[in-house]
This record gives C-alpha cells, structure tokens and sequence, in this order.
C-alpha cells in the first residue's frame, strides 16, 4: 500500500528537529536537577539555541527548498528570521534567569522546556508552506505560551491574564481556522504555493475567497495584536510575569511577520488590494488608539503593550504599501522595510523589558512608572541605556528605530499614500510624549528607593550590549536593512 | 438533496453562535470553553463538506489535525481553569476584572 511513499529529506527542518529532541532530553534530565536554580537546564536550553541557530546557519542554502511533500519550505527568509528568533530567545532567557531564579513558584524546568516548545512552534510557522502546517506552528507556539503565563500559579494576576489570553487567542485560532477552511474551498488545496498558483490561473470563487481572507486577516490581527483585536495585549503584558512579558513581546512578534508574508504575500498576493486596504484600516486605528491609551499607563509593562499595539500598526504600514493599483514594483521593498521594522522592533522590545528585570528583585516587580524614578542617581549607565531605548521607541535619530520609522514611510510615500505617512509621524508624535515621559522621570525626578541594582553580571553586560546595538544600529542600519532586503528578494 | 450550501451555512451558523457565546457569556467560563470547542468543529464541518464535494482528501485529514489540537486547548484550557479557581474561588467571567486600564 505504501508504495509512493518517500521518506522526506529532513535537512531543511534539521533546526526544528534537534530542537524538538533537545526539547525531550532536556525535558527528562530536569527531572534529575536538584539545585533550586536550575543551572544544567538553562545551560542546556541556551545550548540548543546556540546549535539551533548553528544548523540554521549552516544548512541554510539560500535557495527555496521544499519538503515534507511541500509542506515545510526553508527560504533565506525563513533562515534570517529563525536566526533572529534563536538570538533573542538566547538573550530572553539570559535576562529571566535572575528573575525565575529568585521566585519560587517558578523556579521550574518546565519554563525552560515551555521556552523551547514555543521557538519550536515559532519556527515551524515560519517554515510552513501549508496552511496546516501554519496553523500547527501557531498552534504549539500559542498553547506553550498560555502555559507559560500561568506559570506562576498563585498570582491572582497571571493566572487572570492567562485564562484572558487563552479565551482570546483561541478564538484568534479559530477565526484564523475558518478563513482557512474558506481558502480551501475556493482553491482546492490547503498548501500556500498552490493557493498562489489557483489564484493567478484565476479558477477561484471570488466570493468565497474574500470571505475568508477576513477572518484570516482577523485572525493574523489577533496575533499581532492591532486595533480592534488588541483587547488582550495590555492584559496579558501586564499579568504575566515579567519575563514571560519579555519573551511574549519579542520572539512571536517575528513569527507572526512570517505568518503575514506566508498566508497574504506567497499565498494571496493576488488579492493585495483587498488586505491591503483592511490591513490600512487596522494600521491607522492602531497607531492611534496604541499611542493614545499608552499615555495614561502608570504601569510601564502596561505602557510597553499600548506601545507594542502602536509599533504593530506601524510596521503594517509598509505591507500597505507593496501594491498600488495593479503596480507591484515597491513590493518588496515594501515588505523588507515591514521586516526591518520588525527586527528593529524586537531588539529595541528586548532591552525594554530588560530594564524591567534588571530593577526587579525578590518580592519587587519594578513594574511602576515610579520605579524608574530617578534611576540616573543609581545607575546613570543603565539610566542612559533606558534612554536609548525610548528614545529609539520613540524614533527619534539616530537610534535604530528611527531608521525603521524612516524605511517604512518611504514604502508609504513611494506607494503614494501621503496621508498616511502623515498620519504616522502625527500619531509618532503623540507616542514619543509618553517615551521622554520615562526619560524625564529617570533623569529629573528624585529616586523612590536607593537599593543598588542587584542584577548579575551577565544580565548586566548583555543589557549594555543590547543598548549598544540599539544606538549601534541606529548609526549603521545598511546591513540590517541590506539583509532583509536580500532575503526577501532571494524568498519571494 | 444536501448540497454544500446548506452544510456551509450550518457551519457558519455554528461559528456564529460560538463567537456569540464567547462575547455575550458573562456568567461561566465553563461555557466559554465550550464555545471554543463549538468554534473548532464549525471549522471541522467546513472542512468536511469542501473535501466531500471536491473529492479532496486533504479537507479530512485537517479535520484530524484540528481535533487533536482542540483536545490539547482544552486541556490546557481547563488546566489554567483550576488554577483559576484556586485563586479567585469563583469562574464568574465578570470577576476576572482585577486587570483594567
């Protein structure tokens, strides 16, 4: 019977597989670790980031490979994007290590092993090439992290914030789940190139299709978490402990840039004009119900999410403007300034977050506006890190995202929507009134308490370090930028 | 005579009454669970009809994946459920208010 069936070439998915044994191993030898801080399970999770990003780099080809009968593809997209995904995950765990290991409650394995599942998730999402396989990516990214806000069982908050996230990502799931049984009843195939392909011969029930590329724009919404499907961003930053905040603000952020460019651009380009103009509708609404609700935040996790709502509106900006009026020239110029806004996004998120858990020690959060008062009479280096990384939030030149802001609305301008770009940098304006407002409180207020920041010396140096390459890039973004330009040439 | 419109509207009709009974449902977060799961196999019978009027077989097998994945929500579901429950003493949905702004 099973005579057609070929054993599938596995090079392509090999992060993904020694991921997902690594996941196992580490899974069990927790079982044997003693110590309350858990040194030989974080050793090994950083280790299998480290191989995994290894093996992405060097079975990366550049060219587009299909596998698992075309379910599963490993472009230079999907290459640049796992390995920015493994490096602030490394960077993620570096930071909430001190803070996992100071609490009780969630000085478990099971975090590490959590981390892991959802990379793994997040990397099939990125590699999917099916639209089931997109939703299983998202799927065992979403259930990981549910478990991983609620992972601090007796915080009232989180467990608060985690039944919020997991009614509202379920639904997402479903919504998302539904423009999909859509797309295949119109196409006949659940798998993304095909998809393409039926809609350029054009054999498609038009009616049927667009019905469901709202729901799949709904549900691609909900995960990015853009006005009107924002409901759960505020809460679940807030609720969740502070490096599962961390780690939820950065890594799915890329993963669900790759869902955008699987399931709109490779798979339903051909409908550009229809989500371009639902994608411009929620980009608009977020950026300004984002920039607007942040101000009046004195929870600054609470002020990072309406920031993060505000950033997503502004990095769907350049999807908008890939086709004007049959025209796809801009196109990936365009979307290589969404994903350079993205990566941008997420180093600049990273050391936010940090600062968080650098302030934070046992019993203390640090998660008040107030806690940062005053922060240049404790640590005027940190204090000018903070200040890099608002002022880069903010877009102010020459930080990093200032230089994302900047490729963007040129997408936007060169597409002809001048009044978006307007409307951006009006809305931008308003945001950066809540980032000086940090800056303002750490260089001019008197500092709340004078405890000496206890953080460890690696937490420390890779903070700096991500302050650096906020500042850094801001001064030479050509490669970054560069790189994401030629991996969407090389991917498209 | 059956045709895919009919089955096609019952599943819109389940997914609308799933969606409904998310949003208007302020009493039990049981309930909500429940509309999740109703949610999934509105899908699922999309997923049925199109492959049984395509002759498709890949409409059936997502139908599979689907399942096993609703399995694993509402586990995870009801897990962070008990959770719940030991902290706040009550499933109310209009209690889970403690986060505002």
């Amino acid at each position: 019977m099973l005579t057609n069936f070929v054993i599938p070439d596995l090079l392509p998915a090999a992060p993904e597989l020694f991921i997902l044994a690594m996941a196992c191993v580490i899974l069990i030898v927790d079982l044997f670790v003693k110590s309350k801080a858990r040194t030989l399970t974080f050793a090994l999770t950083q280790l299998t980031l480290v191989g995994c990003a290894a093996i992405t780099y060097m079975t990366s080809t550049g060219e587009i490979t299909y596998t698992f009968s075309n379910m599963f593809v490993d472009d230079l997209m999907a290459d640049l994007l796992k390995l920015f995904l493994d490096l602030t995950v490394i960077v993620v765990l570096f930071y909430a290590r001190g803070y996992i290991a100071e609490r009780v409650s969630m000085a478990k394995g099971e975090f590490y092993v959590l981390v892991l599942l959802a990379t793994l998730g997040m990397m099939v999402m990125i590699s999917a090439n099916h639209l089931l396989t997109l939703y299983l990516g998202l799927e065992m990214m979403s259930l990981s992290v549910y478990a991983m806000v609620a992972l601090n069982r007796d915080s009232t908050q989180a467990t608060e914030a985690a039944m919020k996230y997991f009614v509202l990502g379920a639904l997402a799931s479903g919504l998302l789940l539904y423009g999909i049984s859509m797309v295949y009843g119109a196409t006949g195939t659940l798998e993304i190139t095909q998809v393409a392909q039926a809609l350029a011969q054009g054999a498609v029930n038009k009616t049927i299709l667009v019905f469901g590329l709202v729901f799949l724009v709904a549900g691609i919404a909900f995960k990015l978490g853009v006005v009107p499907f924002h409901m759960w961003i505020p809460d679940v930053y807030h609720g969740a402990p502070t490096p599962v905040t961390l780690f939820i603000a950065s890594a799915p952020k890329l993963a669900a840039f790759a869902m955008v460019i699987r399931l709109l651009v490779n798979g339903l380009f051909f409908l550009a004009p229809d989500w371009q103009q639902m994608l411009m509708i929620l980009a608009v609404l977020s950026m300004a119900i984002g920039n607007l609700a942040a101000i009046a935040q004195t929870n600054i996790k609470r002020m990072l999410a309406y920031s993060a709502i505000s950033h997503m509106g502004f990095m769907l900006l350049g999807m908008v403007s890939g086709v004007v009026g049959g025209d796809a020239r801009f196109a990936l110029n365009a979307y290589s300034s969404s994903m350079f806004y993205m990566v941008a996004y997420v180093i600049t998120s990273v050391a936010g977050f940090g600062m968080i858990l650098l302030l934070a020690r046992a019993g203390f959060e640090a998660d008040s506006l107030d806690d940062f008062k005053g922060l240049n009479k404790r640590s005027p280096w940190f204090a000018s890190m903070m200040m890099v990384v608002m002022l880069s939030m903010a877009g102010i030149p020459f930080f990093v995202g200032f230089f994302a802001k900047f490729a963007v609305l040129q997408a936007v301008v060169a597409a002809g929507y001048m009044w978006l770009a307007i409307a951006a940098v009006l809305f931008s304006l308003i945001g950066a009134f809540y980032y000086l407002r940090v800056v303002k409180l750490m260089y001019f207020d008197a500092p709340l308490d004078e405890t000496p920041i206890a953080a460890g010396f690696d937490t420390k140096l890779l903070l700096s370090a991500n302050g650096l390459a906020v500042a850094l890039l801001g001064l030479f973004p050509q490669t970054l930028m560069y790189l994401c330009a030629v991996a969407l040439v090389r991917s498209l | 005579m059956l045709t895919l419109s009919h089955f096609l509207v019952l599943g819109a009709i389940l997914f609308a009454i799933s969606v409904l009974g998310i949003f208007l449902n302020r009493k039990n977060l049981i309930v909500l669970l429940m509309a999740i799961e109703l949610m999934l196999l509105a899908v699922n019978m999309n997923f049925i009809a199109f492959s049984h009027y395509m002759q498709d077989l890949a409409g059936q097998l997502a139908v599979f994946f689907i399942l096993v994945v609703a399995a694993a929500e509402s586990a995870i579901g009801l897990a962070i459920l008990v959770v719940l429950f030991r902290n706040l003493r009550t499933i109310h949905v209009d209690d889970l208010d403690s986060l505002k702004g």
